[in-house]
This record gives structure tokens, sequence and C-alpha cells, in this order.
């Protein structure tokens, strides 16, 4: 049993496997974007408050959610590479990072675009977008790192430290912008939705969060396998697998 | 056999200590064959913080809500441009390679770099906090708690920075690099120490800020060595 | 006895070795040769415990040790290209640093006797900036001189010297293998070690 877990964590044996699930998350990724887009902007109420520009949630939320949790997956891979030397996991922290920091920048953007007619303004010092922002500036951090060091395995390392020193941080971080915003113009604006939410503003919702989950799972996928390639690229079992021409 | 135990654990305590006194020795008896390199971090620290003024205004009441924030983020980036002397000189000599090899543990010595940098770095940057603070009309017990603050929250500035100037060792861009790596970190910091001044200001009790930045540092002091010396081993592989 | 076992290591992508065994016993000198780039340096960093091999174990008298592992550090000497030497220091100071920190602190009398093998005492209180490279060379002699670590592993340690300084560091290899110490040697200049205690290894043949 414990085996044939152990057997996946080969590049070689993986690789196969996440080539051949990547797409079906992305289908998945589609499906729920199709449907939660459908319940949130035709299906859900208007807000009493906010009008109809509170709609930019559907996609503000999920990926604001995401880009904190990828962080938290990317450290769990990051420990295991240190802990264990498994090339994988440090692979998969790789491919996790830009996926992340998209997230970020998602949740940023969308979240400026809300902030506009709700606080007047693009930018707010809010709690939330101002860590987001400094989470943002984590990703930039270790995809800098990875990019500057030549060996992939000292970049694999190096990069691990780094995730797990941030990942230790992000809640103090989390905790004292928290703080500092309290401290100076008290309780803003918050950006999840009135606790008494219409069921099919929380369909919407959840249907746009497993739509995130979906396409963060087949992003990572399918660059962990351009990253397999590119790094076993001298190993004989990758040359005769005719399935990789579309990837590199 | 059975009491080799604790005399190992009593030998690796020793060995810690040794090697923290080792390496806090040496590197404040080089710090001060080189003292004008330190001058340097201390005039940048008193330049930056001119500049504000120039940049802004005058105004006496504007300064004073800019100058507990202004004078740490100079404190910040005098510690930025300091962090690259910690390690890049004993990386491109080969004195690293013997750290790590040395059979004290590695760790350890990288905590007594760190306690000089603090001290040849960062303790000159408080001690000159109540006269930099003195243009931006900061009276006297605002300045003590600025020098409190200060004094608590620099030597984490030097551990975390520790991290970051292992990490980036003979890396492409390390300059540069570094202040991305480690600016991020440094924003809690900045926030309870300039908070701390803020507050007090306010009317409000300055224990809270101070006892997170104490227990930052406690926290920091454990952990990061430890990162760093990973980072350290990682650099030299 | 130190062995290894089927190491390899890479640089970036590029394969250096792999499927390497050596076995050096007490007494005994291995010399390393072999061109440039053929992983000459990697391999003795590997032995040292500063390279983590891709494959493979290292031996200490049987017992399989971890790279980079207490026991295997406090066996060994490592001398690197670089010479570990501080240019605001001087000679002595060096010296007694490096020795310190090595784990084998020396005493002002041992300092001296170290120094004079090296025919630096003249210049002991001179900082590091003002001796020539061979003078450099000449402090990581002399901590060699210091030394009764069982493990020596040299990489290029005639580089720089002059003919003197040569025949020192011969001499003090010959005395090391006298106390049955071993070493591991990688050079691109023959040194005259006593031939029945050194062997030679090729690499990247």
């Amino acid at each position: 049993m414990a085996n044939s877990w152990y057997r996946y964590a080969s590049p070689a044996s993986f690789h196969p496997v996440a080539l051949r699930l990547a797409p079906v998350f992305a289908l998945a990724a589609a499906i729920l974007a199709i449907a939660g887009l459908y319940v949130g902007f035709v299906v859900a109420p208007t807000d009493a408050t906010q009008g109809e520009a509170y709609r930019i949630i559907y996609v503000h939320v999920p990926t604001a959610w995401m880009a904190m949790f990828v962080y938290l997956v990317m450290a769990f891979w990051s420990a295991l590479a240190l802990g264990f030397n498994t090339r994988l996991s440090a692979m998969m922290a790789q491919a996790l990072a830009p996926t992340g920091a998209i997230m970020a920048a998602l949740a940023l953007w969308t979240g400026a675009f809300w902030g506009r007619p709700t606080w007047g303004t693009y930018w707010a010092w809010d709690a939330r977008m101002t860590s987001t922002l400094i989470l943002l500036f984590l990703y930039f951090g270790v995809m800098a790192l990875r990019g500057a060091i030549d060996d992939p395995r000292r970049a694999d390392r190096a990069c691990a430290i780094l995730t797990l020193v941030g990942a230790v941080n992000v809640p103090i971080i989390y905790f004292s912008v928290r703080w500092w915003n309290t401290l100076h113009q008290g309780a803003s604006v918050s950006l999840t939705a009135a606790p008494t939410m219409a069921k099919t503003m929380l369909a919407g919702m959840l249907l746009m969060t497993f739509a995130a989950w979906a396409w963060c799972i087949a992003a990572a996928l399918w660059r962990v396998c351009a990253i397999v390639v590119e790094r076993e690229r001298g190993a004989s079992w990758l040359a005769p697998d005719p399935a990789l021409k579309g990837v590199t | 056999m059975s009491g080799a135990r604790p005399q190992d654990a009593d030998g690796e305590r020793d060995g810690a200590l040794a090697g923290l006194a080792w390496a806090l020795a040496r590197d404040l008896r080089i710090a001060l064959r080189t003292r004008s390199e330190l001058a340097v971090i201390v005039a940048f620290y008193a330049v930056v913080v001119t500049l504000f003024p120039l940049a802004t205004t005058p105004d006496r009441n504007t300064l004073l809500t800019l100058g507990p924030g202004v004078l740490w983020v100079s404190a910040l980036l005098a510690s930025l441009l300091s962090l690259p002397r910690l390690f890049a000189a004993d990386f491109a000599d080969g004195t690293l390679e013997q750290m790590a090899l040395s059979p004290w543990p590695l760790p350890a010595i990288v905590s007594g770099k760190i306690a000089a940098h603090w001290l040849t770095t960062g303790l000159p940057v408080v001690l000159l906090a109540p006269l930099a603070a003195l243009p931006y009309g900061l009276d006297g017990d605002a300045i003590g708690v600025l020098g409190a603050s200060l004094a608590l929250g620099t030597p984490i500035l030097s551990l975390l920075g520790a991290i970051g100037a292992a990490l980036t060792l003979g890396v492409r861009g390390a300059g540069g690099l570094l202040a991305l790596l480690v600016l991020p970190l440094y924003v809690p910091v900045l926030i309870f120490g300039a908070g701390a001044v803020d507050a007090f200001r306010a009317g409000l009790g300055v224990d809270a800020n101070l006892s997170l930045l104490g227990a930052g540092l406690i926290a920091a002091a454990v952990g990061a060595p430890f990162a760093a010396a990973a980072a350290v081993r990682i650099a030299l592989d | 006895m130190l062995e290894a076992h089927d190491l390899a290591a890479r640089r970036g992508h590029a394969r250096l070795f792999s499927g390497m065994g050596l076995r050096v016993r007490a007494g005994e000198a291995l010399v390393v040769t072999g061109p440039n780039g053929c992983g000459k340096t990697t391999l003795l960093r590997v032995l040292a415990g500063l390279t983590l091999p891709d494959a493979g174990e290292i031996r200490l008298d049987g017992e399989r040790r971890a790279a980079g592992s207490p026991e295997l550090r406090a066996a060994s000497t490592y001398c690197g290209h670089a010479h570990a030497i501080k240019d605001d220091l001087s000679a002595r100071e060096n010296l007694a640093s490096l020795a310190a920190l090595s784990g084998e602190p020396a005493d002002d009398a041992a300092l001296d006797a170290a120094l004079d093998r090296v025919a630096l005492r003249g210049r002991q209180a001179l900082p590091a900036r003002a001796l020539s490279q061979g003078q450099r060379r000449r402090i990581a002699l002399a901590r060699l001189a210091l030394s009764r670590r069982r493990v020596w592993i040299l990489d290029e340690p005639a580089t720089a010297l002059d003919g003197d300084g040569v025949a020192t560091l011969e001499a003090l290899v010959a005395a090391h293998l006298e106390r049955d110490g071993l070493a591991v040697v990688a050079t691109h200049a023959p040194l005259a070690l006593p031939a029945a205690r050194s062997r030679s290894m090729v690499l990247g043949g």
C-alpha cells in the first residue's frame, strides 16, 4: 500500500498521471466557472446596499482564498522537499508559485475594481488587501530567488527555506496589518458580503471557489509536467513517450 | 557508557557557546578594523532621515505624524544596506566553508555573527535615534518609546535579514533580490515598532506593542539562526 | 580508513561522476588527478561534507556517515581553493582564529612553531592584505602543521607556493602519514610523497 503511493513520488511515474489528470481538472474548472458565473451574474439577486457592483466578489473572494491557500500548500511541499529530499515535492512547490501569484494579483485587481464603486477609491489600506499585497511580494520573492539560482537542486532547497520562513510570517503579517488597521482608521468596509447571504449568492460563491480550486490544480499539474520534462531531459524514460510533444 | 549522554549534551552546549563567542569576537575585531564601512551605514541613516522633510514639508505637525514611521523605515533601509556584509566576505574567502566544517554547531556560529552584526550596525542606529528624532519634533518620552522599540526591533531585522543574506549568497543580482526577499518579512516589525510611538502619542499604552516586539525577538532569536545556517549550507553545496 | 561507495555528483544539469568508489587506509595518501572540470574539487567537497552527493555513501572506519555529519567533521581538516584568510587580521591572528574554529586551539608556543615551520614568523604581525598569494597559502600550511586530525582533504595545496613552500607541504603530508593519518589530495603539480604510502587516481579519463 505504502509502496504503491511511493511510486508516485518519482517524477517518472508521476508524469504520465499528471499529464492525464490536468485536462480533467481544467475541464472541471471551465464547467464550474461557467455555472458559477451564471448563478452569480444572472440568477443571484442584486445586493440591497451595494447594488450590482457586489457581483465582483464571485471572482474576488475565491481568488483571495486561493492566494492564501496555495501558499500553505506550497509550504507543505517545501517542508516535504526539505525533510525527505524528494525531488517531486520541490517541483510541486515550484509549480505552485506562479499560480499563487496570479491568484493574489487577481484578488487585488478585482478588489480594486470592487473598491472603486463601493469606497470611491481603487485602493484603500484595508487589512485584507494590504496582507494580500504583501503575500504577492512573498510570491515574487520565491519566484525571483528561483530565477536567480542556476542549479535546480540548490534552487529547490533555497526556495523551500524561504517559503517556510514566509509561511511562519504570513499569520504574523496578517495579524500585524490588522492591528495597524484598527489603530489608524477603525474598521473599514468588509469585503466579504453580509452574513445574511442569499442562498443563490452562496451557491455562486461555492461554485466559483471550486472552479478556482480546479483551475489551480490543473495549472500546477501542467507546470509540474513541464518542469519534469525540463529537468529530466537527460533521463531515458522520457525519450520514447510521444505524449510529451504537446508539453515542451 | 550510560554516563555518556548527559556529558554529550553538556559538550554540545559548550560547543554552541564557544562557537557563538568565537564568531562574535572575531567579527567585532574585524569590524573595529574596518570602521569606515560602519560609519557609512550610520551616515546613510542620517541622510535618509534628512531627506523626508525635504521631500514633504517642514511643517511641524506633519513631521510629528511622519516622524516615527520615517525613523523606522530609515532604520530598516540601513539594516538592509548592511546585510550583505554579514556573510558575503566570509563566503568569498572560504571562511564560511571552514565554519560549516567546524565541530561547533553552525547555527551557533551564525548567531554570533548576527550578534556582532547588530552590535556594529543596529546599535549605532538605536543610539543615533534620539538625535535623529529631534528635527521631527518628538519630545523626550516619545523619543524614549522610539528608542525602546528600535532596541527591541532592530535585532529582529538582523536576524530575519541573515536568512535573506544567506539565501542570496553567490546569486545573480544578490543586492536587489535581498531587498525583495527581506522587506516583506520586515512588515510586522515596522508596524509594531512605529506603532509603539504612535500609540504612545495617541495616549494608548505601549506595553502591547513592546511586548509583541519582545516576543518576536525571542522567536526570531530561536528560529532564524537555524534557517540561516541551513541556507548557508545550501549556498556552499 | 575512509571509504566511499557508488558516489555520484552533478553540477547543474551536468553529471560529473557516478558509481565512484575509493578507499584510503590509515597512513596512506590518495592523490587525485585529472583534467580541469572533471570533478576533483566536487569529489573533495563531497568527502569533506560540504556538497551533498546525488547518490552513494561515505564510511569512516567502516561506519556509514552522512555527508557533513559531526563525526566526519570532527575527524577531518579541509583545505580548499580559498584560504579562509581575512585581509584585516594579521597572519598570526588568522592562524589562531582558524585553529580555534576547527576545534584545535593552539597556544602561543604552538603558533610560533607553526609560523616558523612555514617561514612566516618574521611577518606574523602584518595584516594579511600585505602578504603575497604564496605567503597567504603558507598560512594555510601553518594550519596543517597544527592539525592532528586523521583525515586531511587538500584541494590543490601547492598552488602559488614556491619550491621551499612545496617542500614544506610535502614534509607536512609525509609526517601526517607517518602519524597514521590519511590524506586525499587533488593536485595538478606532481608532489613528492613517500611512494610506498601514496596511490593515485585519475578522474574523468
